[in-house]
């Protein structure tokens, strides 16, 4: 009865909580997708050097013209597809005009494959490889909404508008905005090119692929639009404090921050008697680092008591390092007991690696799950049960040795009875 | 007499019989069509493809790519995990590795299988195993055992040089299980399993039926264990009777006819 009490409580108190995210957009409803429907920016290079005729014996430009017109088709209904061009505009030789060359071919919005098509159709390759203010531009037009934002880079060039470089700009827009991905496609197998567009991808959790030949193109554009129709839940972003007293209180959900190396991350979460805090933190290396890594979570009292920690290590090469923790909280015979503040601490011990910017900080991702609290092992097997040869040969030769006891005994009795 | 022991004797083999028989009668993940296993992978905790056991999954990713994959893992399992990954034709060695997690992002520690493996130049394909530890129902807070919930494979190329990145690669992966039975049957049970955004999903299950991205909606074909069975049952049960029959058999033995041998047959 007491536990049927106690859970109806539990019930209040969950719907109380709910109550309050909804009043406060940060709060317990983490994940409100369906609200917004994905975004994809494609940004293709129209730079001079697409003219060369190395894909299939035709040049780059009409092997990413023939994969546009696949992918157009093939577009899922529900996303807003956008087409930025860069380098397509300008065929001077002045670099300060030729590194502003970026232009919106097609606003992100509903699909209308026609138009779109013969938008593309009207491309002639140009002028500059601006990848920068070109990946700056493209943010901006996924501005709005809650859904996924992807942005698909397509170039044969690294970026001829030093010194901005677009791997940072890629971690600035990526520190920005919440699910913005960049996946780059490289069209020339160039050393230069591919280390550009891997670190651009690695910036922002997306992907670098080196193309070809058209129809990998097209199949590799078609799967990453493909993956930003995928449902996935936003995160709620949140900025944890330097001390526990100052930290914001988090509700089950999923939270996204950024966490600078070296830097303390604090956060509070309110457990009831009876209940379980689940918490994982996991933090991106979204630039180059030393290879020996960690990261840290603890979980604490107000007063500074450890109660239980999550601690990974890693070495080489990663995308992330991450760890958990599980805290039941024991029953209490008081069914006024308060809720308790745990105070979760994120640390990492990441380290820059020479000449690499240190700002802004880490994708740091983390997910609360408060749940109700396991039942307590009293032994060690299932139900204190046996099992076993053992068992089996003990409990035969203890009931065999009882059975003989018991036959001597009435043995005994009946001789006894007898000659009285 | 040899009635009763005739049949205690039976009793005895069949008892013995049902243990061990009843410890392999439980349902295994039975590897079934390959009908419905996704043909992409995530690329993070968070966008992870979900798939089942017993089910090969394939994907066509870029060497360099960080792929995921999440599938099941109940209680009484000893997953294995296997990946086989296609390389171009031409490449430098590369070295790949595959990493479980579990439910709460803790990396789950191999028993035995080549986890990490270099791929020497040209080499055609790569493969990897990890075989994780038995999924027990139960464990203390500070320990990392692994427990039934979501479990997230990570298969990534740690050692690639430059020049091959992007290469296209394609992956399969597998999982398959064994199922250990009562001798891993711990005591204690998680109220919930350790699902991640399992607190969200199921207050929102509550408040309305509309269906909206989670962070893992996996769950094994079954439904997840109620934790309480275990052969365990079996073996302590049919101690019972054997101890049983074995009291009735001490007992007739040093009970005798009911005659005591001193009095004479005619007293």
């Amino acid at each position: 009865m007491i536990r049927k009490r106690r859970s109806a409580t539990g019930l209040g108190a969950l719907l109380a909580l709910l109550a309050a995210g909804l009043a406060f957009p940060a709060g317990a409803v983490a994940d409100e997708t369906t609200a917004d429907a994905p975004k994809v920016n494609l940004v293709l290079d129209v730079s001079g050097s697409m003219r060369a005729r190395d894909i299939d014996g035709q040049s780059r430009m009409a092997a990413a013209k023939q994969a546009f017109n696949e992918v157009l088709d093939a577009t899922p209904e529900e996303v807003r597809l956008g087409i930025r061009t860069l380098g397509a505009d300008y065929p001077g030789d002045d670099r300060r005009t030729g590194c502003k060359d970026t232009a919106q071919l097609y606003p992100v919005g509903p699909l209308d494959r026609t138009e779109a098509k013969a938008a593309v159709a009207t491309l002639t390759p140009t002028g500059w490889t601006p990848i920068g203010p070109a990946l700056l531009e493209a943010a901006d037009d996924l501005d709005g909404g809650t859904g996924s934002k992807r942005i698909v880079l397509i170039s044969d060039g690294e970026d001829t508008c030093a010194p901005l470089d677009p791997c940072e700009v890629a971690r600035e827009i990526a520190a920005k905005g919440i699910g913005l991905t960049i996946d780059t496609l490289g069209l020339v197998p160039n050393t230069k090119l591919r280390q550009q567009l891997s670190c651009i991808a690695e910036a922002t959790g997306g992907t670098y692929t080196s193309v070809e030949h058209t129809d990998e193109l097209a199949e590799k554009v078609n799967q990453l639009v493909e993956r930003a129709a995928n449902p996935v839940v936003t995160p709620v972003a949140v900025e944890g404090a330097a001390r526990c007293a100052k930290a914001p209180t988090l509700k089950s959900g999923l939270y996204t921050d950024r966490q600078e190396f070296g830097q303390e991350r604090w956060y509070r979460v309110d457990v009831a008697p009876g209940q379980e805090l689940r918490a994982s933190v996991s933090v991106a290396a979204d630039r180059a680092v030393n290879p020996d890594y960690g990261v840290l979570l603890r979980a604490v009292t107000e007063h500074g008591r450890e109660i239980v920690r999550g601690e990974a290590a890693g070495n080489g090469r990663t995308d992330v390092i991450s760890t958990g923790l599980r805290y039941p909280r024991p029953d209490s015979d008081d069914d006024e007991a308060p809720a308790e503040t745990v105070c979760l601490r994120v640390t990492n011990s990441f380290s820059a690696a020479s000449g690499v910017k240190t700002t802004p900080g880490m994708p740091l991702e983390l997910t609360v799950d408060v749940v109700e609290g396991p039942s307590q092992a009293d032994d060690v097997a299932s139900f204190g049960l046996g099992r076993g040869w053992w068992l089996l040969g003990v409990l035969v030769l203890t009931g065999f040795l009882a059975g003989m006891v018991w036959g001597w005994l009435s043995r005994w009795r009946v001789a006894v009875w007898r000659t009285n | 007499m040899w009635i009763t022991r005739v049949v205690s004797v039976a009793l005895l083999t069949l008892g013995l019989a049902a243990g061990p028989a009843a410890a392999d009668s439980t349902p295994s993940a039975s590897p079934s069509e390959d009908g419905a296993a996704p043909t992409s992978a995530g690329t993070s905790f968070r966008t992870a493809a979900e798939i089942d056991q017993g089910r090969t999954a394939t994907a066509s990713a870029s060497a360099g790519d960080y792929l995921y994959w999440s599938f099941p893992a109940d209680t009484g399992q000893r997953p294995t995990v296997r990946a086989t990954v296609r390389l171009p034709e031409a490449h430098a060695a590369q070295t790949w590795q595959i990493d479980v997690y579990d439910g709460l992002r803790r990396r789950q520690a191999c028993q035995y299988g080549a986890q990490t493996r270099t791929a020497a130049a040209g080499t055609a394909s790569v493969e990897l195993a990890c075989v994780l530890r038995t999924v027990r129902s139960w464990s203390e807070p500070w320990a990392n055992d692994p427990l039934p919930g979501t479990y997230y494979l990570r298969l990534t190329a740690v050692g690639v040089r430059t020049a091959d990145l992007g290469q296209p690669v394609t992956a399969e992966v597998r999982v398959e299980s064994k199922e250990i039975g009562g001798s891993a049957a711990v005591d204690g049970r998680l109220a919930k399993p350790l699902v991640p955004g399992i607190a969200v999903t199921s207050q929102r299950d509550e408040d309305t039926s509309e269906t909206s991205a989670v962070l893992s909606g996996i769950e094994p074909d079954d439904g997840w264990s109620s934790g309480w069975w275990s052969d365990r049952w079996v073996w302590t049960a049919s101690g019972a009777v054997l101890a049983a029959l074995a009291g009735i058999g001490g007992y007739a033995l040093t009970r005798g006819s009911g005659r005591p041998p001193r009095v004479p047959p005619n007293a």
